[in-house]
């Protein structure tokens, strides 16, 4: 049943990624460089989506809280992230649209995928040597939620009702989606209309 | 053409919720470190080992970790977080070719990249190389990835999740405006 659904779900994602142009590096780009936000829109708006479904699903008993999965906070979340978004910006390709890339037929995805194995065995290699580093120690309450949300096994940073917040912060992302212009920098595409 | 930001948006978030709804979040990178210790465990079968009361460990370290369970997926491959990212080729694969598939200069490197940085298959290829090692280094110290961290996390007020995102765009916006000056 597990496997059904991995295939399933893996590959209406995979399908939705190409379809929303996030596996395509000219979108990637052409949002990092501020000059198409469309696909930042199509993010924000996923994100927001997703948060009200499950935090409106778990208020009303549909959604299995034990189904969260939060990863925990630390130094290395950060430091991380910047080495991702360097990469990310570079390639256009991250770990999932790397992937996606490469079987609609992308060839320099299969050198970013050759670069991803090597760099995660990198990592194997040096995970030791980062964990002295106390790199990798929980910060700010490790895995946590912004809010405490009811029934779940992680601690919220504030006591502010979790489910609730989530289903705000969700708005917050859809409003964002909508107000955010297509473009913010360079010149725009099309002559305004007068 | 790309779908509508309202019409993608919708469809990716549903995604994501279908996702911990019947399973659990959606994450992509562990599972190059799977694919590493596949391949590492075929060329060395002492590498992840079965302990007799059946729990799985490894001489490294970093599959060793958390009880085992990245040793664990690597003896058993036909696993959900695995099965998952090869389907998601798959669903890629048939999206692209239900839209009649990319232009042969696409699949040699993005228009975008060309305009910038020439024809070379050579340079294209390097950059994809070194992001790539850059991206999964950089994932795997975080703990996850755009999947996992920015999207799976943020959906769930992750406190991490906002975290990697905000390192991630910190980096990767100014590297795109340093980079790609020309449009094509």
């Amino acid at each position: 049943m597990s496997i059904l659904l991995a295939l399933l779900i893996g590959a209406a994602f995979g399908a939705v990624l190409d379809r929303i142009g996030a596996s395509n590096p000219n979108y990637i780009g052409k949002m990092l460089n501020l000059t198409n936000l469309h696909l930042m829109k199509t993010i924000l708006l996923a994100i927001g989506t997703g948060s009200v479904l499950m935090f409106g699903g778990q208020m009303l008993g549909m959604v299995d809280v034990g189904h969260m999965s939060v990863k925990s906070a630390y130094l290395g979340v950060f430091i991380g992230g910047l080495l991702l978004g360097f990469g990310w910006a570079l390639s256009g390709y991250c770990p999932g649209t790397g992937v996606v890339a490469a079987a609609t037929g992308r060839r320099d995805a299969l050198a970013f995928i050759a670069g991803g194995l090597l760099g995660a065995a990198a990592y194997m290699a040096t995970y030791p040597a980062i964990k002295t580093t106390g790199m990798l120690d929980a910060i700010a309450g490790g895995a946590v939620t912004l809010g405490t949300v009811p029934g779940a096994k992680y601690e919220g940073v504030t006591t502010l009702p979790g489910d609730v917040l989530g289903i705000a912060l969700g708005l917050v992302f859809i409003l964002v989606a909508f107000i955010l212009p297509e473009r913010i920098a360079g010149q725009p595409d099309v002559v305004a209309a007068e | 053409m790309v779908l509508n930001w309202k019409v993608g948006g919708v469809l990716l978030g549903l995604t994501f919720f279908l996702a911990v709804l019947l399973v659990k979040p959606i994450g992509v990178s562990t599972q190059f470190v799977i694919f590493d210790g596949i391949l590492w465990d075929a060329i060395d079968q002492t590498v992840v080992t079965q302990t007799d009361d059946g729990a799985y460990t490894s001489t490294n370290a970093y599959l060793a970790k958390s009880g085992g369970k990245y040793a664990k997926s690597v003896a058993n491959p036909l696993n959900y977080s695995f099965v998952f990212v090869i389907a998601m080729m798959l669903g890629g694969f048939l999206s692209a070719m239900a839209r009649g598939g990319l232009s042969r200069q696409e699949k040699k490197m993005p228009a975008l990249w060309r305009v910038n940085f020439g024809d070379s298959q050579g340079t294209r290829f390097l950059a994809t190389f070194v992001g790539g090692f850059v991206v999964l280094y950089g994932a795997r110290l975080a703990g996850g990835c755009t999947s996992g961290h920015m999207m799976s996390g943020m959906v769930q007020t992750a406190l991490s999740g906002y975290i990697f995102a905000a390192g991630a765009f910190l980096a990767a916006i100014p590297t795109a405006m340093f980079l790609f000056r020309q449009e094509p």
